[in-house]
């Protein structure tokens, strides 16, 4: 089956069934809200590579070296990345050379396609949410300045806590003017306990602390905020690194690693992912601040080099924007407008 | 630095025709092919990597001065001519009214660096041009934002107008803007808060706020690591707002910063400033051609002796100076040596800047700074009279020296090695010409033997 057969059958459809039926369950509205926020956080992205890809389809009878290498400029556009695109690209123009393929919407179909296999096969077993095997959860958050760290952490928070979780937050940035109040300020909203330290006090020492009271006082999920901090800073990674093995050591588990990603980062974006994961283990990806760029194509650029799944999207500015992540989701907000035509 | 890894690559395609004899339309297509990978790996909008590529052909085509110039030297000439082109031709520096204050307004995305930004600017302005600056807090979205820029301006000790959070930002700023006025300010710099290009609430509250203060400059902030969308977001804030310029920030990062040449490009706003660590110090002006120079791999010594000009106290340079030439050089001064060096910035900034040394890794200058933290502790636990008389250290002092520092007698004997290395350097340097042309530079060759 078609991919896009595939998500019209998945998605589409679904969304006309439930109308008729009119009753919706609990569960079936979620998903459909879920939906329509892909959608929404998606649009410009959207304009920008499915649209493209079917105007482009529109103009072109037959695809020929003009139709690839327009295909390519999308695909670079779209912040896939250099190495990603010229191999995309090679691997179609062969697979549509054997099999005498020159219909532009056939070949966009398996653009796509080709696009998120790498990916698919991949995240099959990825279980995004986490998961509270054991009392309690850490969770370390990580990334370049300005990324959206600390926003992400309090919509993560709302997320547990709404799901009946016993959470908190630990304010191990001790560097950036006014990161400890912005922190406070969220943990007052959601009226949680935070642990903070002095300014410029060690970070692992507040994070060692924040663990332990959350351990003494069997928290579900413990937050720890971390400075922002550029890649190539070695003295900043190696403070980082033991944050890490401080709260490794003292909860006796691996900690669960967010590396939070600003999706209108570059080519840039890849290199951070491989110096934090080289670093600590990094357990999944949140990419934020998906709906202000038309330029998503990092997921698939970091996916496609390092192997590390995306586990979280924000798709807006509210709390509850910020969503699993969901690849056929995804794809379908991407899409849509190709799908639809089917 | 940001433009690093494009260096590295223009000098492997510059290596990859410099065998060759002769400039021909193939082995030019085969450059040009390189170029474009590199621009685009850098994040260079595609569009303007295109125009770049065809500019650049359409120019070493038309070259007549093939005969004087190997291939390579002239594809360098012009691509770095063209770079230049791109970044803009001049250093764009702001311009201050006589008689009235100066105001600037940042802009930008979320955690673009506006809020680090204006404290670095209030900085500049205040410590390098001696101007009277005020800072105002129009971030009421964001939490702790206000408390952010409160915390930044106590440490640079310039005035905050802070109103809270439950004022709209634009009387904040209107106000602002009075005090300024009455109070004979040369500099109000006024704060935002982060937004999307696509928010058409927050954008018309940015309108209001040029409409109600009028600034005399609008700077948008734009992240060195952003990708092809940032074109995008500069032409939105354009069209809105006329910016009259953009600042750069996190420079310092191992992004290639691209796509902050292409909005130079696309939009016509030239870059005036990059921001260039986390410090309050760090930010430089911009000058396209030293950049387009460093993207080259021809380094940017220029910057460099800005650094050390402005940083260096020059008595106390020309003290420790006179001190080494007479012979009496001792670990005290070779701290403040030190010490002097620190204050321009990262060691791994500095080196980045001169030419002819891209082989020092990261781990390399982690070990130097490290050793130099070490210097200090060692040196900081010796009395004052050891500091102003190595050679009285013998066992029993050193093992005292070594304990105190919580290093071991090896390290305290690095030490004493490295004095011993950087006076006898400075007697042969004496011998050389008789006086020390650069002595502050005399500081890297002798700590750091590379």
């Amino acid at each position: 089956m078609g991919l896009f057969k595939f998500l019209k059958e998945k998605f589409s459809k679904k969304t006309s069934e439930t109308q008729e039926i009119k009753v919706e369950t609990k569960e079936e509205k979620k998903e459909k809200e879920s939906l329509e926020k892909y959608d929404k956080g998606l649009e410009k992205s959207r304009k920008n590579f499915s649209n493209k890809l079917e105007e482009l389809a529109k103009r072109y009878k037959n695809a020929n070296q003009d139709y690839f290498e327009e295909l390519e400029e999308i695909l670079i556009e779209a912040d896939c990345g250099v190495s990603f695109t010229i191999n995309t690209i090679e691997n179609l123009l062969e697979y549509t050379k054997e099999k005498n393929i020159d219909n532009p919407k056939e070949i966009n179909e398996l653009l796509v396609d080709r696009m998120f296999l790498n990916y698919l096969k991949e995240g099959e077993d990825i279980k995004n949410e986490l998961t509270f095997d054991h009392k309690p959860v850490i969770l370390l958050m990580t990334g370049v300045n300005g990324v959206g760290k600390t926003t992400t952490i309090a919509k993560l928070a709302k997320r547990y806590i709404n799901q009946g979780k016993k959470v908190m937050l630990v304010a191990a940035d001790t560097f950036r003017a006014g990161a400890k109040e912005q922190l406070t300020i969220w943990a007052d909203r959601l009226s949680i306990p935070i642990v903070t330290g002095n300014d410029n006090e060690d970070p692992a020492s507040v994070a060692y602390k924040g663990t332990k009271k959350g351990i003494d006082e069997c928290f579900d999920l413990v937050i720890v905020d971390t400075a922002g901090r550029l890649q190539n800073k070695k003295n900043l990674m190696e403070e980082l690194r033991k944050i890490y093995n401080v709260v490794t050591k003292l909860s006796g588990i691996n900690p669960e690693c967010f590396l939070v990603i600003d999706a209108t980062t570059g080519q840039n974006g890849v290199l951070q992912a491989k110096a934090f994961k080289e670093l600590i283990n990094i357990t999944g990806i949140v990419i934020t601040k998906m709906d202000g760029t038309s330029k998503g194509g990092i997921i698939l650029a970091i996916r496609e080099e390092l192997g590390i799944p995306v586990r979280f999207i924000g798709l807006g500015e509210k709390d509850s924007d910020l969503e699993e992540f969901d690849l056929d989701k995804y794809l379908y907000g991407l899409c849509s407008s190709l799908i639809k035509d089917e | 630095m940001a433009f690093e890894a494009l260096t590295e690559k223009f000098s492997k395609v510059i290596k990859k025709i410099k065998g060759e004899s002769n400039l021909t339309e193939k082995n030019m297509d085969e450059m040009l092919k390189e170029v474009r990978i590199a621009l685009l790996e850098a994040d260079v909008n595609y569009k303007v990597v295109k125009d770049f590529v065809n500019n650049v052909k359409e120019k070493a085509l038309g070259e007549k001065v093939f005969d004087k110039l190997n291939p390579s030297e002239m594809v360098v000439k012009i691509v770095r001519d063209e770079l230049v082109n791109l970044l803009g031709s001049d250093s764009c520096e702001l311009v201050y009214n006589k008689n009235k204050p100066t105001i600037i307004l940042l802009v930008g995305l979320q955690g673009s660096g506006k809020t680090t930004t204006a404290g670095k600017l209030a900085l500049l302005m205040k410590s390098k041009l001696n101007k009277k600056v005020l800072l105002a807090a129009c971030d009421v979205y964001r939490p702790a934002a206000i408390d952010q820029l409160d915390q930044i301006a106590k440490q640079i000790n310039v005035p905050l107008i802070n109103m809270g959070t439950n004022v709209n930002p634009v009387d904040i700023a209107l106000k602002a803007k009075e005090e300024a006025y009455n109070d004979h300010y040369d500099v109000l710099i006024i704060d935002t808060a982060g937004r999307l290009q696509i928010d058409e609430t927050l954008m018309t509250e940015l309108k209001n706020i040029k409409g109600k203060v009028n600034p005399d400059e609008i700077l948008l902030l734009t992240d060195a690591m952003a990708g092809q969308d940032s074109v995008n977001v500069a032409k939105k804030f354009n069209e809105d707002l006329k910016l009259t310029g953009a600042i750069m920030s996190k420079m310092d990062g191992d992004s290639r910063g691209g796509a902050a040449l292409s909005i130079a490009h696309v939009t016509g706003v030239p870059i005036k400033f990059i921001g260039t660590g986390e410090k309050l110090s760090d930010l430089d002006i911009f000058h396209p051609d030293r950049m387009a120079e460093r993207i080259l791999g021809m380094g940017d010594v220029l910057t460099l002796i800005d650094k050390v000009s402005e940083n260096i106290d020059e008595k106390e340079a020309k003290k420790s100076v006179k001190k080494m030439v007479e012979g009496n050089f001792t670990l005290d001064d070779m701290l403040k040596q030190m010490k002097q060096v620190q204050k321009l910035g990262s060691l791994g900034g500095l080196l980045k800047l001169i030419p002819g040394m891209p082989k020092i890794n990261d781990a390399q200058l982690g070990a130097a700074e490290k050793e130099m933290k070490n210097f200090e502790v060692i040196i900081n636990s010796m009395t004052p009279e050891e500091r102003a008389h190595p050679e009285i250290l013998k066992n029993s002092r050193k093992v005292r020296i070594a304990n105190g520092s919580g290093k071991t007698n090896a390290d305290v004997n690095k030490v004493l090695k490295k004095y011993d290395q950087m006076k006898l350097m400075m007697k042969q340097m004496k011998g050389k010409n008789g006086k020390f042309n650069m002595p502050n530079m005399s500081g890297f060759g002798g700590k750091f033997p590379y």
